[in-house]
């Protein structure tokens, strides 16, 4: 059973997903719980899924363009990126850019998702992760621990590149190597 | 040289934890092979034909004595006695134990080393001008950027699992002495009519399978959109860059598939919206980097013209080292020294843990402790005292590192071929060994003058045979090693990629091959300034092909390897 990480703590899935794979069925006005569903399914029958009592979320290959949904931001509750190999880094800059389109709700890695990228997910914007099936929630989370201070800046600040007063006021006053 | 402070000590040492933790998962049988792969790679630990191969990251080639006696050491201690100098100013570890690595991190993270990012699918280790900051010709010193562009690539978290590895090299001298146009991104610091600093970007250069000169993406990228420009290109190739096929994943590709105008109007549209906002370098935020740097102590000294050309007067060798071995310096006084690990016998690049220690002691008394790595596999000691140079020359001569060959034919570069690598077609070392052994004169490799000579063992170009002037590429033919001959490659501002010969050559041919394109052109040269590179752009290469081949019919040879340029 997969384990749910949220907010860097393991939580119950209470979301139904609906494979991209076989037959698509046809959401009703009757259908309950929560639903992940494609992008193509959302785009299909997002009038439908908002009339029905449950909140809806898509789930984004790392191909689609993040741009189709910004309309829909307001009717999703989760955004969900499929990685369909850890090695396959495109999700990561999906992230990056639902967080600047202005994407604030539940978003979400889910496939090939190993605890050993939870660190670097997490500073591309993902607040939820959806562990492949073999992988330890409990010691998952102490990845999110691997580094103290980011270089770079990312979705947070970074270190050092955001004219943090600290180290500007730690470093010596005399330049030697003039970068100028 | 650039200090850590407390952080980036802090950062190293937890990636040190974050690495043990995962090696000893993956002993243990928790962590697979294929989960772990990458995650050893970005530490710069491959497995190699015998053994885990460990590449330590030299950033932008600057090396103290303190860490060059760290190299010593990890050779002792964890290897068997020798390291290697890669094209890439890294360093080589050929025999290490996959347990024993984050030991050996540990004590590289003693003197501020580390191997992250000198493998895998991400940004590599930053590479520049092995003169920078010393260069009688520089436009801009290009180190204080080189550390900026360090940290931004370290652990970016958006960039570790890209459709390929990513190679960025800086210059900022008239000549171009990084390849620039050979990497992933090139960036040549200029400088506007205002005398602002700013960098000419070009994309999508590379060797390899296919190689390609970059091209200028941008023509000047002010110094403050560094980092939001170059996060606008990788993004751009993040997303659209191949994945079906490790041969055609390299942004090179990328580029060439869609066109130049294409990627740059996309990377364009990506920027619009990253520039300006975070990541935008402020005037402070480069000084407090300045400021990291340790101070030159240099003395206020005159130039010693008339003592060197006496010096170089009474000793032939002397003199001779001096042509090929020691280059200008902006500081009155000074002189930059090559170290050539490039002598008879010894692998190219290869250096025993007793030389590293030397070669320290070396820096610490005639180059205020410091060295640079060279992308030729050289070392240079980069601030020496010209009225100290005679003295020096002997005691690099007693180490075997005076060969004075800087340029020449003999300092041959090699990657470490079929002898260690598990991905090369053919061995290069031997065959470099064989070349270097049948040019043992050194009157002779003189008289030839400029020459470089480069081979790789595969098309991964490891050893930069596209751009030598003879480049020598091991193929695999049946299962037996074979070696296509290019000519004509160059680096630097004329940059270009070579033209093979003809069919490839049974390993114990080349060095004759070699003997006589180089017969050829002693006949073909005006003078003796006219360099072998100079008469092939001059004449072609149909007489060269004409003289090795002789008047063979190429029907006949068709059943050798197809050229792998086609």
């Amino acid at each position: 059973m997969a384990t749910l990480i949220k907010n860097k703590q393991i939580t119950q899935d209470h979301w139904q997903t609906l494979d991209s794979q076989g037959e698509t069925p046809h959401f009703e006005s009757s259908t309950v719980g929560d639903w992940l569903v494609p992008l193509s399914v959302w785009t299909a029958q997002s009038h439908v899924l908002c009339a029905r009592g449950g909140r809806n979320g898509v789930i984004l290959q790392n191909t689609d363009d993040p741009q189709l949904l910004v309309n829909d931001f307001d009717r999703l509750a989760l955004i969900a990126v499929h990685f369909p190999k850890f090695t396959d880094g495109r999700g990561y800059s999906v992230a990056r850019l639902l967080r600047r389109l202005g994407w604030k709700g539940e978003l979400r890695a889910v496939g090939d998702v190993l605890r050993d990228q939870l660190f670097y997910m997490t500073r591309c914007g993902f607040d939820a992760f959806l562990m492949r099936a073999d992988q330890d929630g409990q010691s998952a989370l102490k990845s999110f621990k691997d580094f103290s201070v980011p270089y770079q800046p990312a979705i947070d600040a970074g270190f050092r590149f955001v004219g943090d007063a600290k180290s500007v006021a730690s470093a010596p006053s005399v330049v030697t190597v003039n970068p100028w | 040289m650039y200090r850590y402070d407390e952080i980036d000590e802090r950062i190293v040492s937890e990636r040190i934890d974050q690495f043990r933790d995962q090696t000893t998962r993956f002993l243990s049988g928790k962590l697979s092979e294929d989960d772990f792969k990458p995650l050893r790679l970005q530490n710069g630990l491959y497995v190699q034909k015998h053994a885990p191969m460990l590449r330590v990251a030299i950033p932008y080639g600057l090396v103290n004595s303190s860490q060059m006696r760290m190299f010593a050491h990890i050779a002792k201690v964890y290897d068997r006695g020798y390291g290697h100098f890669s094209t890439r100013q890294n360093i080589q570890f050929n025999w290490p134990r996959l347990a024993q690595v984050p030991d050996i991190l540990a004590d590289l993270a003693r003197v501020q080393m580390h191997g992250i990012q000198t493998s895998g699918n991400c940004i590599r280790n930053i590479t520049c001008d092995h003169l920078a900051g010393i260069a009688t010709d520089e436009i801009v010193n290009p180190l204080v950027w080189c550390e900026i562009l360090r940290q931004w690539s370290t652990f970016h978290p958006e960039f570790a699992f890209l459709p390929r590895k990513f190679k960025i090299a800086v210059s900022g001298s008239e000549q171009d002495r990084a390849a620039t146009l050979l990497h992933d991104i090139g960036l040549q610091a200029v400088r506007n009519d205002q005398g602002d600093v700013g960098f000419r970007v070009a994309i999508g250069g590379g060797l390899g399978r296919t190689p390609i000169l970059g091209q200028v993406i941008n023509e000047f990228l002010p110094w403050s959109d560094l980092l939001t420009f170059l996060d606008a290109v990788l993004r751009v190739y993040n997303r659209y860059g191949r994945r079906d096929n490790i041969y055609k994943a390299r942004i090179k590709i990328l580029v060439k598939e869609k066109t130049l105008p294409q990627i740059s109007k996309e990377v364009h549209a990506e920027w619009a919206a990253l520039k300006g906002g975070q990541g935008t370098l402020t005037r402070e935020m480069v000084d407090a980097m300045a400021a990291r740097f340790t101070v030159t102590a240099y003395r206020s000294l005159a130039d010693v013209n008339e003592l060197l050309e006496a010096q170089r007067k009474a000793q032939p060798g002397f003199a001779r080292w001096c042509e090929r071995n020691v280059h200008a310096h902006k500081v009155a006084g000074y002189a930059a020294v090559s170290l050539s690990l490039k002598r008879s016998g010894v692998p190219p690049g290869d250096v025993s843990a007793e030389q590293l220690e030397a070669i320290a002691d070396l820096a610490d008394r005639y180059s205020l402790s410091e060295l640079r790595v060279t992308h030729e596999q050289n070392l240079i000691l980069p601030d020496v005292e010209q009225s100290q140079l005679a003295l020096l020359w002997q005691e690099a001569k007693q180490l075997g590192l005076a060969t004075p060959n800087i340029g020449l034919l003999t300092n041959i570069i090699a990657c470490p071929g079929g002898d260690f690598c598990s991905l090369a077609n053919a061995v290069s070392i031997p065959v470099a060994m064989a070349i270097e052994e049948r040019f043992d004169r050194l009157d002779y490799v003189h008289d030839i003058g400029e020459l470089d000579l480069n081979i790789s063992g595969c098309m991964n170009s490891c050893g930069h045979h596209h751009i030598g002037h003879i480049g020598i590429l091991g193929v695999d033919k049946a299962g037996e090693e074979w070696y296509q001959i290019s000519i004509g490659g160059d680096q630097g501002n004329r940059a270009a990629l070579g033209k093979v010969i003809g069919p490839s050559f049974a390993r114990h041919d080349v060095p004759e091959v070699v003997e006589k394109l180089i017969d050829l052109y002693l006949t073909k040269r005006e003078s003796q300034e006219d360099r072998f590179i100079d008469v092939v752009q001059r004449v072609g290469i149909e007489p060269f092909k004409k003289h090795v081949y002789g008047n063979v019919d190429k029907k006949q040879t068709n059943h050798t390897r197809p050229l792998a340029n086609a």
